[in-house]
């Protein structure tokens, strides 16, 4: 029986919400991993949920990388289980250096809650799949820290591997480089993004006329773990 | 610091029989200030809350509850941080946010949604030059002054929302000059939970006393003292330190706890720190406690038995349990690393008994802590209310109406709040339907097909010049923003923030407010649920204006009525209610002219329940593509909203609008209540429905045009107003530009 994994630390706030959508929308068998846990078996997908991980304290996401659930985490990466980091989430995947990169404070300073336009930039990770090459779409963001850099060498790196999965379209909320809003690793398993595509999965909670294309990130990765 | 009056001190003594010690005094001291104890204001709270079918009353519960049906319960506080926010912004705001959360895990439910109405002095001004020096400063630096706290107090509010994952879905916000160098930060928190899960607050001899959170220090010593006082200087000690991290702990080990079916009862630390705490739920309950200050955790092992009892640090809770439970307890708060200590035990005398180092250091009646004597305080009209009636400045009827309405588009109080609630997160939960500013209120989905409609709305300018008049009007608008969304009210808070009550003129503008609120509630059955006093808020240059904020829930069964938010071109607009010139305490007067006084708006109950009924009427029914009402900055802004929202043009004909207006300028912004603008596609059925009301008064206002049309407005068959979209737009989102490099 499929089954996906949750990992929650102290302070994770959107770990219920993404558990409604795999179980309630998708039915799809899923348990919450407290961050202690340092043996797991048996899960075909890994979702790290957003919130305030250790409160954000020292540096958004960097206590959480250095928790034992962390470890187990890499294993299964290293394995090509898909991993999938939403906001705190992609900012632990960083910080773990599963992703390459640094998430830093917003240009305008301010958390920014609102919705925003995506770019599907590939289409080739367990996650895209079902999204067509430069596809927009619309997903709210909700972020103090969502600001991604890389260094010049990093960039190039990203650039010649195709890392780039999404990136904001016109309107760049964070003043991230590239306007890049989520990435993957080299072997595309491993994907952390800033925008919350759980908060599209039901039609009462869009903003007026929108369609539920950011659902297909869950879409693509049921139809990846279920092949 | 002595804290307890004279008269109060006797009083103590005789009912001791005995001198009391320094920490007794202390004890009493907390708990009998006005903020812990209500002392002046006890007497009319009480005639707020009556016995109503679908409100739970239970001993010792600090948020009103509401049964929703299907075993679902609602719970709502409101509560205000005024005089922290206004020297410390940033803190203060952050733990009014923290308290009000921990009033909804204390009654076993889990907060759904936050919420905040916020008062400031003036940021900006266009109708006197900045340069102008006042007593306290040049009007620059008052402006200055007032956008630092706006930001900070913003700030605070979502990096504590944020970070324990609560959504903040809605608010409020109003500038007026008797806010300048203060603010008044009302939260208020909804919570969602089973009314099986409703802490018991039962409580038996042997029950053992855990006190769990951030250890106890010497934040927030006398806050409560400090907050019943007029803001004489700086006192940033007695502001508490936020810590939203811990309190999402808390919030988890609660949600455990209730779960594993282990608490007997929950009381939240606030202010007046633990001598609040532990008096109000020994008396509240009915038994007596026994407390081991030595078992306490600290900051700082120096700390004085008085500085421990009135630390009002944040992020605390008390949780009682029967003994054998504490293991299970322990294995929860130990998972979640949360520091906490068995404090006690439950007795079965009625007594407070502080211990340390074995010795007895403090013994008095839980009761006679926990009820204040009361006061009794005199009231009598203010000379002001009837010189204001007359305006003594005459307003020219200005030659472009244009300028004028994007000025009124443009007035902060007026101007779309996005820039402040970007900074929420409204979206986390899954359940914000209608999120911030997009219409009259915020809708969340609940359970089994419900929704629930919240609103905060205030108008310190009308109350100040007819506190009666003025409490209804807020009433009558939070209601109106209520079935906007096609919800049914269900229950009313109220957050009285006043002068010094020792003031009679003050205290007779709170008993107007008080007797608005129970009128109100009568006529339209809709209960008071609960409610808050703050007195004190004054600063060296006087009193606030009286400023009652009004919180309204509303339920939707089915989710009828709540996507129709938006009309689309060729939609038929209407008005439903009589425009008059009531200019009193209007934006129209008080932000563009400068005016205080004029005739203020007098609220028709009968009318208003007819109007606001045919709304939720016609909306069930799916008449209508948009509803909405007219208040701040009146008809014109009203529609003004619906464009801008829509992205839609209008065409209006002003002489087709219901009115006893003299003035065309008047009739744009005249702030009458129970009035609504209707969009619909459905005319026929919708006049149909009109006409079985005989005394009913609406009209046809005009036309819905196409995307990005212009907003028009005519009269006489002239173009009065003729508003490029883009241009209402950028005055509209004014805040962002005042607010850019603060």
């Amino acid at each position: 029986m499929l089954k996906i994994g949750i990992p929650v630390f102290p302070g994770s706030n959107c770990d219920r919400d993404i558990y409604y959508v795999l179980t309630k929308i998708y039915n799809i068998k899923t348990e919450f991993i407290w961050h202690k846990k340092d043996k797991i078996k048996n899960y075909n997908a890994i979702v790290i949920p957003g919130g305030f991980s250790f409160g954000d304290r020292l540096r958004a996401g960097i206590i959480a990388a250095h928790s034992p659930i962390i470890k187990e985490v890499k294993r299964l990466g290293n394995d090509r289980v898909p991993v999938l980091g939403i906001c705190n989430g992609f900012q632990i995947l960083v910080e773990s250096q599963l992703l390459p990169g640094s998430l830093i404070k917003n240009n305008c300073l301010n958390f920014t809650c609102k919705w925003t336009d995506l770019k599907v930039r590939n289409t080739d990770t367990p996650f895209t799949s079902k999204f067509k090459m430069n596809e927009l779409f619309k997903i709210p963001i909700a972020n103090g820290e969502g600001r991604y850099i890389l260094n010049e060498a990093q960039l190039k790196e990203v650039k010649k591997k195709n890392q780039i999965v999404f990136s904001y379209h016109n309107d760049d909320p964070n003043g991230s480089i590239y306007s890049i809003a989520g990435v993957t690793n080299d072997k595309r398993n491993i994907v952390g993004m800033m925008p919350h595509p759980e908060r599209t999965c039901q039609s009462e909670l869009k903003l007026f006329g929108l369609t539920n294309s950011a659902m297909k990130i869950f879409e693509s990765l049921i139809a990846y773990i279920k092949k | 610091m002595e804290i307890l009056t004279p008269s109060e001190l006797n009083y103590l003594k005789k009912k001791l029989k005995r001198e009391p010690n320094v920490l007794e005094r202390e004890i009493v001291g907390a708990q009998w200030s006005e903020h812990c104890s209500y002392k002046s204001s006890k007497k009319y709270i009480k005639l707020l809350t009556k016995k109503s079918e679908s409100i739970i009353k239970g001993p010792g519960y600090d948020a009103g509850i509401i049964d929703i049906g299907n075993g679902d319960v609602i719970t709502i506080h409101i509560e205000s941080h005024n005089h922290p926010s206004a020297v410390e912004p940033y803190g203060g705001a952050a733990t009014g946010v923290g308290g009000i959360i921990r009033d909804i895990l204390s009654m076993g439910t889990m907060p759904i949604a936050l919420l905040n109405a916020l008062r400031f002095g003036h940021i900006n001004s266009p109708y006197t030059s900045n340069d102008i020096k006042t007593s306290i400063g040049t009007k620059n630096e008052l402006y200055s002054a007032s956008r630092w706290l706006l930001k900070n107090v913003v700030r605070g509010i979502a990096d504590y929302g944020n970070c324990i994952g609560i959504p903040t879905v809605g608010g409020e916000i109003e500038f007026d000059e008797s806010f300048t160098n203060y603010c008044l930060v009302d939260v208020a928190a909804i919570g969602l939970g089973k009314r099986k899960d409703l802490i018991r607050n039962i409580i038996h001899k042997d029950d053992i006393l855990i006190l769990a959170g951030s250890s106890t220090g010497r934040d927030g010593i006398h806050g409560a003292s400090f907050a019943s006082k007029e803001l004489a200087m700086e006192n940033r000690s007695a502001v508490q330190i936020p810590d939203p991290f811990m309190e999402k702990l808390l919030m988890e080990v609660t949600k455990e706890a209730i779960e594993a079916n282990i608490l007997k009862a929950v009381k939240d630390l606030g202010g007046g720190g633990l001598s609040c705490c532990l008096s109000e739920t020994s008396a509240n309950l009915n038994k007596g406690f026994e407390i081991d200050l030595d078992k306490i955790h600290l900051k700082y092992r120096d700390m004085e038995p008085e500085e421990i009892m009135i630390s009002e640090s944040q992020e605390r809770m008390l949780y009682i349990t029967k003994k054998e439970n504490f293991k299970s307890f322990a294995k929860i708060l130990k998972k979640y690393e949360v520091p906490f200590a068995l404090i006690g035990t439950v007795k079965n005398h009625k007594n407070l008994i502080i211990n340390k180092n074995g010795k007895t250091i403090a013994k008095m009646s839980s009761h006679l802590i926990a009820y204040a004597p009361l006061l009794t305080r005199n009231s009598k009209k203010p000379k002001y209310i009837d010189d204001l009636k007359v305006t003594k400045k005459f307003v020219k009827l200005p030659p472009d109406l244009n300028k004028t309405f994007l000025s009124m588009l443009g007035n902060p109080t007026i101007a779309c709040k996005n820039w402040v609630f970007q900074q929420f997160d409204h979206e986390i939960g899954l359940r914000t339907i209608i999120k911030p500013g997009i219409t009259d209120c915020a809708v969340l989905k609940l359970n089994n097909n419900k929704f629930l409609a919240a609103k905060l709305d205030g108008n310190s300018k009308v109350c100040y010049q007819d506190p009666y008049q003025g409490t209804l009007t807020c009433l009558s608008e939070a209601r109106a923003n209520i079935i906007t969304s096609g919800a049914h009210p269900i229950g009313i808070v109220d957050h009285l923030q006043f002068g010094n009550p020792e003031n009679p003129e003050i205290f007779w503008t709170f008993k107007k407010s008080i007797e608005a609120m129970i009128d109100f509630s009568n006529f339209n059955k809709i209960p008071i649920v609960g409610g808050k006093v703050s007195f004190y808020n004054e600063t060296k240059n006087g009193p606030i204006k009286p400023s009652p904020v009004i919180g309204m829930l509303g339920l939707i069964k089915g989710n009828v009525g709540i996507s129709q938010i938006n009309p689309t071109p060729d939609d038929t607009l209407y008005i439903i209610g009589t425009t008059s010139d009531d200019m009193g305490g209007s934006e129209y007067y008080e932000f563009l002219n400068g005016i205080t006084g004029g005739f203020v708006p007098q609220l028709d109950l009968q009318l208003d329940l007819m109007n606001s009924n045919l709304i939720l009427k016609i909306i069930k029914e799916q008449l209508v593509s948009r509803s909405h009402d007219c208040s701040k900055g009146g008809l014109a802004i009203a529609l003004a909203e619906i464009a801008i929202s829509s992205n839609c043009g209008l065409n209006i004909d002003l002489d087709k609008v219901p009115n006893t207006c003299k003035r065309l300028d008047f009739l744009l912004f005249a702030e009458t209540p129970s009035r609504f603008i209707i969009g619909t596609k459905k005319e026929e059925k919708l006049e149909k429905e009109f006409s079985k009301y005989t005394n009913l008064t609406y009209s046809k206002i005009g036309k819905v045009t196409d995307y990005g049309d212009n907003i028009t407005f005519i009269s006489k068959n002239k173009k009065i107003i003729n508003l490029e979209m883009k241009i209402a737009k950028k005055n509209f989102e004014n805040l962002f530009h005042i607010m850019k490099n603060q």
